[in-house]
């Protein structure tokens, strides 16, 4: 299954934060065409393993496959759905098209009031999700049999390919870096390795890399690689904030990874030739890095994240060719890691 | 001891980039410490074996990070964007600082004379500013700089006033001082020093350290804000410069054990050594982190009051450093709870 | 039910300061539980022994509370909050101390806008005479509490520290009903959930459970023109789905659910914008522990009368009761 496959397959499944079980379940399945060993954890946390000799570092990589959504807070008594978002833009809500999953999956659409009927100067102001709701076109009688407070809800929004490069969809973060590994699997086959390669695709990463948290402390690794996307470059964007589409994956720089493991990530991307771009992080990375990193004793960490612009949003658009890059930069680099890990020291 | 906080103070150590202020004190306490060792994060832990027969273990914690600067961008001619660690916007305006450990960069702000009324009381935002290099161009800039080199301020250390120094960083390299000073004697429990990363950036170096360590009493040290300034009112000091360490009760990050607080109060009375209560609940440390270890620990916090901290220069009294490192000697003689 | 948390509201208990409300619950407790310890951190933790699989309760046991850090020459304290209070949820309050001392909270009048008020502009008056009568009888480090008293109108009850004082009840009413239980039951009285669930972390990683639910109180929305939040006072206890701490794992809600359709228990379903609980700490204990939480509806939370209907505690306590003796069980 190619990259293009598999982000058109789960594009659409749904899985907010804690809801995961069916996406986890379809990537387990991928994950077995490739691994040795592959397990989802209780709390949904995709783990594939793979290893060709013994005797190498115990390499764990991350990328969540959790998406940003809604959830179900009330039914009124006319059967429109309230809602609150879970790492939404609410800017993007008016006229989107959703799915709640309840026992069934019942469509709705966010309405948005015409502008025949706005007061003068009510377009200049965003609309605060409290004052949203979502229309099944259904009774409150008929609603209840089908959803309750607490179901999740997600968007409608199906992959497109835009030429043969660009593609857009919602959930590209981070199932973009589940390609990622996906790719980086078949890569490393083709390559001599040591040690163990523990692929997790992570949940809750959206709450607060909450997966990532738990399967780090289980795996406990030598060192972590976080798969994750960053701002791509648009117009109203600042430069010094965002990267290029299509100029190859980002290595996040900054306190967050280990200097040493990020010059080795560097390094190998520039003998192999392969694209990269610098990604300076202050403080947070935002990623699975920032828990992994913390982990028991601690982890060196690098990132890795694929230029993605309008995140969050139902037209996450990026190129495929930097998750291709990604990919292999990343197996290049595991094949590099020895055993002895007096290279790593401070 | 005022010669090492000159060293200390001045060596460069922005969080996440702490191999020289590491190396430094690595060398300082080396003759007094059974074995040192350094952690993924960086974290420098040096254990002391204690005198007593069944010692507790005990985890002292100075961070060695200081705020600072990362460069983020080289812009075309030659100007370069960079983002803030653990610093206020506001101070950053005609400054100097060194980055990569060679080489000089300003921070300019527009003369007055070309600005409008209403832009000189604005804030001018950090996404504005830039750093200047003397560079006229990217290709110039890059043989100097790279993304990701880390910039400190430049701020020499020197006596000032009545008993006091002024210098960069002593948030915490204050208490890297105290730290140091303090393992060069031995005590009835077990010392494991932890000379933490990262502490800027949200207590990071503590995690691991404390982790690994799993002791039994924590105590953090710190310069901690000391506001006892012009338009401040007198219970928003924090702390008063001048009147000894401040023990912390409650501050943003833990509520300390009761008993360590006794015990440190009870040491400083029985030692004569002036101490004062941090009078407000403004900022975390370590020892927040260090008290949810494992199972849970015992913490205190102890701090040198320092003023402007978080900014290019701050002001310290070396009495009330002395007085610090004298509330923690006797309180670890005592032989802990 | 009401005599017993009648008496838990009145127990001081302030972040950092739990001993008197710890002492308070070991006497309801003891004889009930197989073994009964407080852990480092003050933790009280009481054990029901058993063959299964290791499950753990927690409610917090302590109220949020002021924390004196500064007396001024005319004997009128300062203090830091130990917990989230509002500035509104002070004013013109009362407030005791452990030693029975009672102090009025007041601010700095010269400031005309509510909005421009911060706690550090707040003070608590104790009507001392100067700084030497004040430290006559309260310490810098020394807390105070609400001081309200219990008030009832039938089964709606009004007091300080309903949170989470009302869940202690409920747990410690579950605890004193349990009889056969395919587990072993830590019941765990946890400290300073207020101050960041800290207790409950140090907890969960000492105890290891397979499962755990938190009893927490929780915000409704039946109040005139209040915020949107589908909880009621009265209709139930609410079984918790998402708060900013922790989104419940599906298996634990669903589980709560079913069993309180199958017991016929009215419950709720609570989705919580603002707010966090135990349940956040403990589900990312280790290798993660699904947890759930079992809400009791409330109104006015932190102010010092949050109102609570004694028989969603009642209906709550029920429920726990046959979750737990039907047994836990994760299908993943």
């Amino acid at each position: 299954m190619d990259t293009l496959e598999f982000l058109s397959k789960v594009n659409n499944l749904a899985g907010i934060s804690g809801y995961e079980k069916n996406v986890a379940s379809i990537t387990a399945d991928i994950f077995k065409e490739l691994c040795d060993d592959v397990e989802v954890d209780t709390f949904y946390n995709v783990i594939g393993k793979k290893s060709k000799k013994i005797g190498g570092p115990k390499v764990m990589l991350a990328a969540h496959l959790d998406e940003v959504g809604m959830m179900v807070t009330d039914i009124d008594d006319k059967g429109f759905v309230k809602f609150t978002g879970i790492g939404i833009d609410q800017r993007i809500l008016p006229g989107q098209e959703v799915r709640i999953h309840g026992s069934k999956e019942v469509l709705g659409i966010i309405g948005a009031k015409p502008p025949h009927l706005q007061k003068p100067g009510e377009s200049d102001k965003a609309i605060d999700i409290k004052d949203m709701a979502i229309d099944t076109g259904m009774s409150k009688d008929e609603l209840i049999q089908l959803i309750s407070i607490g179901d999740p809800i997600t968007f409608k929004s199906p992959l497109i390919k835009m030429n043969d490069k660009m593609i857009s969809g919602k959930s590209l973060d981070d199932r973009a870096g589940v390609a990622v590994m996906i790719e980086a699997m078949k890569e490393l086959d083709k390559l001599n390795y040591t040690g163990e390669v523990y692929f997790v695709a992570t949940s809750q990463e959206e709450l607060g890399s909450h997966g990532a948290k738990i399967s780090t402390f289980k795996i406990s690794p030598d060192v972590g690689i976080a798969i994750d996307v960053t701002h791509g470059e648009t117009p109203d964007a600042p430069k010094e904030r965002t990267c290029v589409i299509g100029k190859g994956p980002a290595i996040g720089i900054g306190p967050n990874m280990h200097p040493i493991l990020t010059q080795k990530l560097i390094d190998t991307a520039k003998e192999y030739g392969i694209d990269y771009q610098s990604d300076v992080i202050p403080g947070r990375s935002g990623t699975d890095a920032w828990v992994m990193q913390v982990s028991k004793d601690g982890v060196p960490c690098v990132l890795v994240s694929i230029p993605l612009r309008y995140m969050h949003t139902t037209v996450e658009t990026l190129n495929i060719d930097d998750v291709k890059k990604a990919a292999r930069l990343i197996a290049l680099f595991i094949a590099s890691l020895k055993e002895e890990k007096e290279w790593l020291s401070y | 001891m005022v010669e090492l906080l000159k060293r200390l103070t001045e060596t460069d150590g922005v969080s996440g980039n702490e191999n020289k202020i590491r190396e430094l004190i690595k060398e300082e306490i080396t003759p007094y410490v059974d074995n040192i060792h350094i952690d993924n994060m960086g974290n420098l832990i040096a254990f002391k074996k204690g005198t007593k027969e069944h010692p507790k273990k005990i985890m002292l914690d100075a961070h060695m990070d200081e705020v600072g600067l990362i460069i983020t961008y080289i812009c075309d001619n030659g100007m370069l964007k960079f983002g803030t660690i653990g610093i206020d916007q506001r101070v950053l305006l005609s400054k100097r600082v060194l980055i990569g450990g060679k080489v000089f960069g300003v921070i300019g702000v527009k003369a007055i004379h070309l600005q409008e009324k209403s832009e000189r009381e604005n804030v001018i935002k950090q996404e504005n500013m830039y750093i200047d290099i003397g560079a006229s161009s990217k290709e110039e800039a890059e043989k100097l700089v790279k993304l990701g080199d880390y910039a400190a301020f430049t701020t020499e250390f020197e006596e000032i006033g009545n008993g006091k120094i002024k210098a960069k960083a002593l948030d915490d390299r204050a208490g890297c001082g105290v730290l140091i000073e303090t393992l060069k004697e031995s005590y009835p429990d077990d010392i494991y020093a932890c000379f933490a990363v990262q502490e800027e950036v949200g207590l990071r170096g503590a995690m691991t350290a404390s982790y690994k360590i799993n002791p039994d009493i924590g105590i953090a040290i710190e310069g901690t804000t000391c506001s006892d300034v012009p338009g401040a009112d007198e219970h928003m000091y924090s702390t008063v410069m001048g009147i000894g360490p401040a023990i912390s009760i409650i501050d943003r990050s833990s509520y300390s054990s009761k008993e360590i607080v006794s015990a440190l109060i009870d040491t400083a009375k029985s030692c004569n050594i002036p101490y004062q209560i941090k009078r407000t609940m403004t900022g975390g440390n370590d020892a927040g982190i260090i008290q949810l270890a494992h199972e849970g620990v015992r913490t205190g916090v102890v701090s040198v009051p320092v003023r402007y901290i978080h900014s290019p220069v701050s002001m310290m009294d070396i009495k009330d450093y002395e007085n610090t490192i004298k509330l923690i000697k006797e309180f670890l003689r005592k032989g802990v709870l | 039910m009401k005599e017993l948390l009648k008496k838990l509201v009145s127990v001081f208990g302030p972040s950092g300061n739990e001993e008197l409300i710890r002492e308070s619950i070991i006497n309801e407790i003891e004889g009930f539980a197989d073994e009964i310890r407080t852990d480092v951190m003050g933790n009280l933790i009481a054990v029901k022994k058993g063959t299964g699989s290791k499950i753990m309760l927690a409610a917090h046991m302590d109220q949020i509370g002021l924390v004196v850090t500064f007396v001024d020459e005319n004997g009128f304290l300062r203090f830091a909050p130990a917990g989230g209070f509002s500035v509104t949820d002070l004013i013109n309050r009362k407030v005791i101390f452990k030693n029975g001392t009672v102090g009025v909270v007041s601010y700095e009048s010269e400031i005309k806008e509510i909005k421009d008020i911060t706690l550090n502009n707040l003070y608590i008056d104790i009507g001392a005479k100067d700084k030497d009568d004040a430290l006559s009888r309260v310490n810098i480090g020394d807390a105070a509490v609400y001081y309200t008293p219990f008030a009832e109108n039938g089964t709606r009850c009004t007091s300080c520290a309903m949170d989470n004082r009302a869940s202690c009840a409920l747990l410690i009413e579950t605890l004193k009903n349990i009889q056969t239980c395919p587990h072993e039951v830590y019941f765990v009285f946890t400290v300073q959930e207020e101050l960041g669930l800290r207790g409950a972390t140090t907890a969960a990683y000492a105890i290891e459970p397979y499962a755990a639910i938190a009893v927490d109180v929780t915000d409704t929305g039946d109040t005139p023109k209040s915020l949107p939040m589908a909880v009621k006072l009265g209709a139930g206890p609410a079984v918790k789905v998402f708060d900013q701490s922790v989104m419940v794992h599906p298996a634990i809600k669903n589980l709560m659910k079913e069993k309180a359709e199958k017991y016929n228990i009215p419950y709720q379903m609570e989705v919580l914008k603002a707010g966090g609980t135990d349940s956040g700490a403990i589900a990312l204990s280790k290798s993660g522990v699904p947890t759930g939480c079992l809400s009791i509806p409330c109104r006015y939370i932190h102010s010092d009368s949050e109102m609570v209907d004694i028989s969603d505690m009642e209906n709550g306590a029920k429920l726990l009761l046959n979750i737990l003796q039907d047994g836990i069980k994760i299908d993943k």
